[in-house]
Formats: structure tokens, C-alpha cells, sequence
């Protein structure tokens, strides 16, 4: 029954940034924790908040909001840090609170429409329809900056 | 693949343990102190690493051992005195043998012929001593053998004849742990074959009804009957792997002999006085190879019993310890809120927190005591080394050790060899004279180095001293000099001509010689040493000698920093590099250039450096009058002046990682976690004045102008 769960549907983990859907496979999530002041980086990219201590670990924050290029979120009591596993490495994504966690049919995930921008091909994996909304599934292999931008920034 | 793989990194990681009881076993030896026991225990070794070479199919490794391991086994026997010529010769059979082993790892080449020349040697000396003893054991014992049965005819040819002797009888039988680590009695068996015709019987009586079955359970035994003419060792080297997980029991059929040898000694020794002498021993008691067996096992267990220990891997303890950093961090968060919230000290809840914080802190203890690990594995390695560069200089050195069993961080154990290797070759190599020289000089001919360790103010120690003839100053003097380090009429004292060797591009040796002057100085010493937090110093009396200092933090983990504000961030800079903070006057600071100025302290310039400006966090310079300035010494020697707000206090942190879940960071040598639970960044204050550097190119100014 377990296996039968795992090779039909997908958990996703939802959530909004302003009027747009996301969501992100709930394997690569490890917890949900409350936004704490992170401490910033020098010459980092602008999305890269700054570090924080999770539990002896330093975990870089990126604000996803401003990687997918939709502006500077503004952390407040409500935000949350979702953290994830990046191949090795854990990173904490800032967003504004998840939504809920939704099954999908892996075989119904849309390809990305080409939209003609690079944010959308590099960072979404594809469409979710469901109830009438649409949700983009975020691809987490490109989110750290790639080595060079740090120094180039 | 990977399974073996895992087996043989296993293997040399027992490997280096059994080298290193071997040398020190030889040293043992060689200072008069080893018994039998000890020469027991070089035996052991050696014969253990055989053991494994063989199931790896280390040819060359086999092939060598099995000749010191015969040489070794005529001197566990008495018939070859340890005399100091012969221990000598041991330990560089030992050199050789662990040269052989790194081959076989894949690191480092053979010398070949020195390998053989070696091996021939070892030869030498068990042919020299059979041949010495064969006709004294003619001539006088071979009679009284006769009086217990013997024929001496019979033991004395080479190869005992199959037919003369009893065929093996060996009862096996593999337990379920054996089955459960993956053992296969049929590879055994087949194993077995492989020495001669052999022939099987499987015992089935314990095999219980179906039902009753338990299917991981191991109900079979085999009794094998092997060929009498196959060597012992030969058949106990296929269950050596098994260990006790699969017991096996070896005899001798009854009727071919009426006393069988022990059973732990090879058959096929041409030694008959020996033998004899056994036989003599065993009379009263029966021969029971069994017995002897048996009390050998527990020998060594009895042995391992005494210090048990447990191989864990580095990234669980490491784990631990982070896990310990944040408890210690939550117990002084949780102290600081019950403070706050107002309840009186004598509260139950405060005492039970006192008693937690105690609690916390003997298990950060504990943790750290973990990694620590006596610096003797590193010390062990030295003899050696002395060893050879004694030999390809000519002088004779005695190395003298102390304070092996100083215990650091295992992380600066690994770091320390290469330092403590490049000093006691400068020692050697520079230190001590020629034995004519010392002679001329009223000393004895053999020069003393000595190692030591110890534990001071919360670092470690290491000194390495010599009895030579100390640093000739009017020369180290000249050499600077000549190579423009300072200014000829420059004024130092003794102790700054000792400390200019540790300049780069120094070298006091006339020729290269291939011990010390491979093109790397006492610089690259210092640099590597100041890389792990430390720091070196040297002090010398002429004719007398010279003493090494070399002082560095009990681990890697943790920091000595002093802890600063720029803006509202808080940093942490390392407190090796600061040489002085202070608080300069308006009139001290001078612009040089565009953007940059410089610091005029003590009558010298140093470049000034804004460290919020420099990471980025601000756009104006701060005045420095406002805030405060930390001198630093650069890894090169240069010196720059770090502006920050102000300094919050001195504190040891915990070193944390960047790398690990984001990347390196320019001008930040790490992180580390704060007593509030916030991250601060560790400078890496070298990188930061280089990046300023580095900066002043792809200025404004130039921008613009291109």
C-alpha cells in the first residue's frame, strides 16, 4: 500500500508568494521553522538574506521571493523558513507561510509554458492544475548562487 | 568492489596500529627494556600483517614479511639472540615493511633492490644461525633424543614427508555470527581444497526438524581431513579472516606420531635442539595442541580486555559535539530568559538550571575528550625519520622523547607531523655537528635531539631541542643582510637574529643539502603553524644548542577570538593575527590616494582598513578616532590597521562551517554561533587585506577613465 502511495502521487508542500502558487516536493523539505534575524553575508547576491544557526548548523536563508524575481519579501512575525535539502547542502527558503499539502499525479504535472524567462525555465519544473488554481513546482537544483556570483557581486 | 574495498581500508588502518607496536616493540628492544612478551608482541605484528597481505594478494608485502616473520620466530624461540646489532637491523626491516605497505595502499613507490638486499639479509641470519647449530645438534643431543622416541632422521629432513606424518584433522564449525558477517564455510572448504586432497564430512545431528528450524540459525559442522604434508600456518592463514566467529579445532591423527608438535608452532622447522627441548617440556603434561591453543586466544583477549576500545567514525562524534555546542548554547539561552522572568535564585527552577549548566559543561568536557588523542601516534613516526636522516648525514643522533601521551584534538595531531618532521630535520641537519666536530668540541660523539609535549595554559607544547652548536648569529646576520631582509645597520637583539630563520627567503645552509633545503624554509614552518592558530619561537645558545617552541590551540574546533562591532553586525577575528588594538588620535590618520589612507603608528604607515566598508555593509568609512583599531600582522609580515566600532570582548568560539551548506565567502574564514543563538562571521583577516588590495584596481576612478 506504502509503495502503491509513493509511485502514484507526489506531496507537495504549498505555498503564495503575493498572487502567484508554488509548491515543492515535500521530500526535500526536513522542517518548517519561524523567521529568526539572520545574520548577512558580505558580497552576496541581494536574495541570499544571510545566515542563521539551526541547531549548531549554519543555514544559509535565501528569500525566494526575490530569486524568482518577484521583489524583496518583507520577513514578519508570520513568515516561515522552509528547509530543504539541496543535494548535500541544507538552505532555508524564506516565504511568507505555507498553504497546505497537496497530492498530485506526477503524470499530470504540465511541462513549463515557455514564457521567454529565464527565472521561470531555470526555477520551474512545471504546472500543477488543480481546482481551477494553478501551481508552479519549484526546482530547487539552481537555487544557491552558483560559486562565482558571490565574488562577482 | 566496494565491500572489499572497505575490508582493506579496515585492514591498513590495523596495519599502522601493528607497525607502530612493531617499532615500538624493536625500540623496546633496542634500549634493553623488551622481554619475551615483547618480542611475542613483534611477532605478532608482523605475522598479522602477513595475514592480511595474503588475503589481498599482496605478493611482495607476503613474500617479506614471511622472512622477517621467520627471523623474528627463531628470535621468540631463543635460538637467535637480540643482540643490538641484530634489533638494528629489525627496524629497518620494519622501514621496509612499512614502505611495502604504502605500495600496496597505492601511496609511494618500493625501492626494490632495497627491499631484496634486505630480505637477504634476513636470510643471512636464519641461514647463518641453522647451519651453526645443525652439527652441534649431530653431535651432541641426538642421542638423548632417542630416549623419548624421536627419530632424529625423520625431523630433520626439510619437508616432513606426507606419508610419515599424521594427516590434519580439523573439526569446523561456523557459528551464526560468522554466517551473519557474511562467511561462507563452502569458501573455506573450497579454500581448503586448494592446499590438497581433502575430504569432508558434514555433520548434520544438529540440524533440528523443519519446525522447529530457525533459518538464520548455523547448525552445521564439518570435519575435514587435509594432508599431512601441508604446512599448519597454511591452513589456520584461511581461518585467520573467520577469527572466533568461526572456531576451528587442528590436530594431528593420533596414530602417525606419538607426540605431535604444538600446535601453534609451523611443522617443517629444521631446528631439532629445539624441538627437542619442547618435547622435553611436554612430557609430563601430554601434548594438547588444543590446550595450547586455547591458552594462546585468551592470552590475547585477556590482553584486549585491558584497554577496550571501539573505532567510531569521526562525522558521529563530530556530530555529537555540534549537538553539544547547541545544547551549551539553549542551556545559556534558557539561563538568561528564567533571569529575566524574574524568579528568585533560590527558586527550584534556578537550582535545577545551575545543575544543568554543570551538567552541560562536564559533557562538552567529555565530548571533547572524545577526539583527543595522545600525540604518540605522531611520535612514533619520528624515530624513523631520524633514523634515515642520521644515516644520509652521517652524524649520529639519539632521539629522546617525552610527553607522548599529551592529548590534543585529533585534528591538530594529523597537523602537527609535517611541522615536527621539517624541525627535527633542521635539528639534525643544522643543529647538531658531525661526531669529529662534537668531539673537537668536548661533547660526545652522538648528538642528542629531543621531542617533547606538554600541555601549557590551555595549548599544547611541542619543543624540539638539540645539543649542537646553536644558531652562529653573526652569520644568520650576514645572510639577512645579503639578501636585503634588513638593513645593514639595523640593531637586533639575540633573540631577533634567532627569529629572522622564519623569514621568507631565509636559509642558512651553504649547500642544499636534500634533507633540509628542499626549498621550503622555516617560513613555510611558521606559516603552516600560524594556519592552525599557533605560533613558533626559537631560542638558541651557542655551542650549547637550540630549543624549537612550538605552541598551538588543544583543537581546531574552537578559536581564540576577540569579538567586535561593525555597525550593527558583530565579527570575530582571530586573536594570533592582532598584535595590538588601540585608539588613534584624529591627527594619526592620513589619506594616501583616492580612497585609501594609512595609519601612522609608532612612526611607520600601515594601510587602514574599514571593515564595514570592506564587506560592503556601509559606504562611508567610519573616523577612526570614534571607533577602535586592531594592528595585525599579515601571514606575510605585513601589517594593516582594521577599523571596527568597538571591541565586545575576548571569548573562545566554536569554528563552523560555511562550506558546508552555502559556500566560501570572501574575507570570511568561517562562522561561529554566539552566545544569544545569532551566527557571527569569523574575519579572515590575510583574505581582507589582500581584497583591498585587490579593490584599489577596478576602482571608480578607473572605471570612469576607461
Amino acid at each position: 500500500m506504502d509503495a502503491d502511495h509513493h509511485t502514484e502521487t507526489v506531496e507537495l508542500i504549498s505555498f503564495r508568494i503575493d498572487s502567484q502558487e508554488f509548491c515543492l516536493d515535500i521530500m526535500a523539505v526536513r522542517e518548517i521553522r519561524g523567521w529568526t534575524a539572520a545574520t548577512p553575508l558580505p558580497h552576496s547576491p541581494p536574495f541570499v538574506r544571510g545566515v542563521i544557526n539551526l541547531r549548531g548548523a549554519v543555514l544559509p536563508i535565501l528569500d525566494l521571493k526575490a530569486r524568482l524575481g518577484l521583489g524583496d519579501a518583507e520577513p514578519s512575525a508570520r513568515s516561515v523558513i522552509i528547509v530543504v535539502q539541496v543535494g548535500k547542502r541544507l538552505v532555508g527558503l524564506l516565504v511568507d507561510g505555507v498553504s497546505e499539502i497537496l497530492a498530485a499525479d506526477p503524470n499530470t504535472v504540465q511541462a513549463t509554458p515557455n514564457v521567454g524567462c529565464d527565472v521561470v525555465t531555470r526555477f520551474v519544473r512545471g504546472i500543477i492544475t488543480l481546482e481551477g488554481r494553478m501551481i508552479s513546482w519549484i526546482a530547487l537544483d539552481d537555487i544557491l548562487p552558483p560559486e562565482e556570483t558571490a565574488e562577482a557581486a | 568492489m566496494d565491500a572489499m574495498d572497505a575490508i582493506k581500508v579496515t585492514y591498513f588502518q590495523e596495519c599502522d596500529e601493528l607497525l607502530q607496536e612493531l617499532e615500538q616493540g624493536l625500540l623496546a628492544l633496542e634500549a634493553g627494556e623488551g622481554d619475551g612478551e615483547t618480542i611475542n608482541a613483534v611477532f605478532r605484528a608482523v605475522h598479522s600483517v602477513k595475514g592480511g597481505a595474503g588475503a589481498f594478494g599482496f605478493d611482495a608485502l607476503v613474500a617479506f614479511a614471511h622472512v622477517f616473520e621467520t627471523v623474528l620466530d627463531e628470535m621468540r624461540s631463543g635460538r637467535l639472540d637480540a643482540d643490538l646489532d641484530i634489533v638494528k637491523l629489525m627496524l629497518r626491516a620494519s622501514d621496509v615493511l612499512t614502505d611495502l605497505l604504502q605500495a600496496a595502499k597505492g601511496e609511494g613507490s618500493v625501492d626494490q633492490a632495497r627491499a631484496d638486499a634486505m630480505a637477504a639479509e634476513l636470510e643471512a641470519l636464519t641461514k647463518e644461525d641453522a647451519a651453526a647449530e645443525a652439527p652441534a645438534v649431530a653431535a651432541g643431543e641426538a642421542p638423548a633424543a632417542d630416549e623419548w622416541g624421536f627419530t632424529p632422521l625423520r625431523m630433520q629432513i626439510d619437508e616432513p614427508s606426507a606419508a610419515q606424518q599424521g594427516d590434519w584433522r580439523l573439526a569446523l564449525k561456523p557459528t551464526t555470527a560468522a554466517y551473519a558477517k557474511g562467511h561462507d564455510a563452502a569458501v573455506l572448504l573450497r579454500e581448503l581444497a586448494r592446499l590438497g586432497q581433502i575430504e569432508s564430512r558434514c555433520d548434520f545431528s544438529a540440524l533440528p526438524d523443519f519446525g522447529a528450524l530457525a533459518p538464520e540459525q548455523a547448525y552445521l559442522s564439518w570435519d575435514v581431513r587435509v594432508p599431512g604434508g601441508v604446512d599448519e600456518t597454511a591452513i589456520r592463514e584461511i581461518f585467520d579472516f573467520v577469527g572466533d566467529d568461526c572456531p576451528i579445532e587442528l590436530a594431528r591423527e593420533e596414530w602417525a606420531i606419538e607426540a605431535p608438535p604444538p600446535a601453534i608452532d609451523p611443522p617443517g622447522e629444521t631446528d631439532i635442539s629445539a624441538l627437542i627441548a619442547r618435547v622435553q617440556d611436554s612430557q609430563p603434561r601430554e601434548a594438547s595442541p588444543a590446550a595450547d591453543d586455547a591458552g594462546a586466544a585468551k592470552g590475547q583477549r585477556a590482553e584486549g580486555a585491558a584497554s577496550p576500545t571501539i573505532r567510531v567514525g569521526l562525522d558521529r562524534v563530530d556530530r555529537l559535539i555540534n549537538l553539544v555546542g547547541e545544547l551549551v548554547i539553549n542551556q545559556a539561552m534558557l539561563t538568561q530568559r528564567v533571569a529575566e522572568s524574574g524568579l528568585a535564585r533560590s527558586s527550584t527552577v534556578a537550582i535545577g538550571l545551575d545543575e544543568l549548566e554543570q551538567l552541560t559543561r562536564e559533557i562538552q568536557d567529555s565530548v571533547m575528550a572524545i577526539r583527543a588523542q595522545p600525540v604518540k601516534s605522531v611520535f612514533q613516526r619520528m624515530p624513523r625519520l631520524v633514523r634515515e636522516i642520521a644515516g644520509s648525514t652521517g652524524k649520529q643522533v639519539r632521539l629522546v622523547t617525552e610527553g607522548e601521551n599529551t592529548e590534543v584534538d585529533k585534528t591538530v595531531v594529523e597537523r602537527l607531523s609535517d611541522p615536527i618532521t621539517h624541525m627535527l630535520r633542521n635539528a639534525i641537519d643544522h643543529g647538531l655537528e658531525s661526531p669529529e666536530e662534537r668531539v673537537a668540541a668536548g661533547k660526545g660523539p652522538e648528538g642528542t635531539v629531543r621531542l617533547a609535549a606538554l600541555h601549557r595554559s590551555g595549548r599544547i607544547v611541542i619543543e624540539v631541542s638539540d645539543d649542537g652548536k646553536g644558531i652562529n648569529r653573526p652569520r644568520v646576520r650576514e645572510i639577512a643582510v645579503n639578501k636585503g631582509l634588513i638593513s645593514p645597520d639595523a640593531q637586533l637583539s639575540d633573540d631577533e637574529i634567532d627569529n629572522l630563520i622564519f623569514l621568507p627567503g631565509f636559509s642558512t645552509a651553504s649547500s642544499i643539502s636534500n634533507i633540509s633545503g628542499r626549498g621550503v624554509g622555516m617560513d613555510v614552518v611558521k606559516r603552516s603553524i600560524q594556519g592552525l592558530g599557533g605560533r613558533i619561537s626559537i631560542s638558541s645558545a651557542p655551542g650549547r644548542g637550540s630549543t624549537f617552541t612550538l605552541s598551538l590551540p588543544l583543537t581546531l574546533a574552537v578559536l581564540d577570538g576577540m569579538v567586535v562591532s561593525a555597525g550593527e553586525h558583530t565579527l570575530v577575528a582571530p586573536l594570533t593575527a592582532i598584535v595590538e588594538t588601540l585608539q588613534p588620535k584624529p591627527g594619526d590618520v592620513r589619506a594616501l590616494g583616492p580612497r585609501s589612507s594609512v595609519l601612522t603608528v609608532r612612526g611607520g604607515h600601515v594601510p587602514l582598513i574599514d571593515v564595514g566598508m570592506a564587506l560592503g555593509w556601509r559606504d562611508h568609512p567610519i573616523d577612526p578616532s570614534e571607533g577602535v583599531v586592531l594592528l595585525i600582522e599579515s601571514e606575510g609580515g605585513g601589517r594593516a590597521a582594521i577599523v571596527v566600532d568597538a571591541i565586545q570582548g575576548q571569548r573562545q568560539v566554536v569554528i563552523k562551517s560555511l562550506e558546508e551548506n552555502y559556500q566560501r565567502v570572501d574575507a570570511v574564514a568561517a562562522a561561529t554561533i554566539l552566545g544569544d543563538g545569532r551566527v557571527a562571521l569569523i574575519l579572515d583577516l590575510d583574505a581582507l587585506v589582500n581584497s583591498q588590495r585587490t579593490e584599489r584596481f577596478d576602482s571608480p576612478l578607473l572605471a570612469e577613465a576607461s
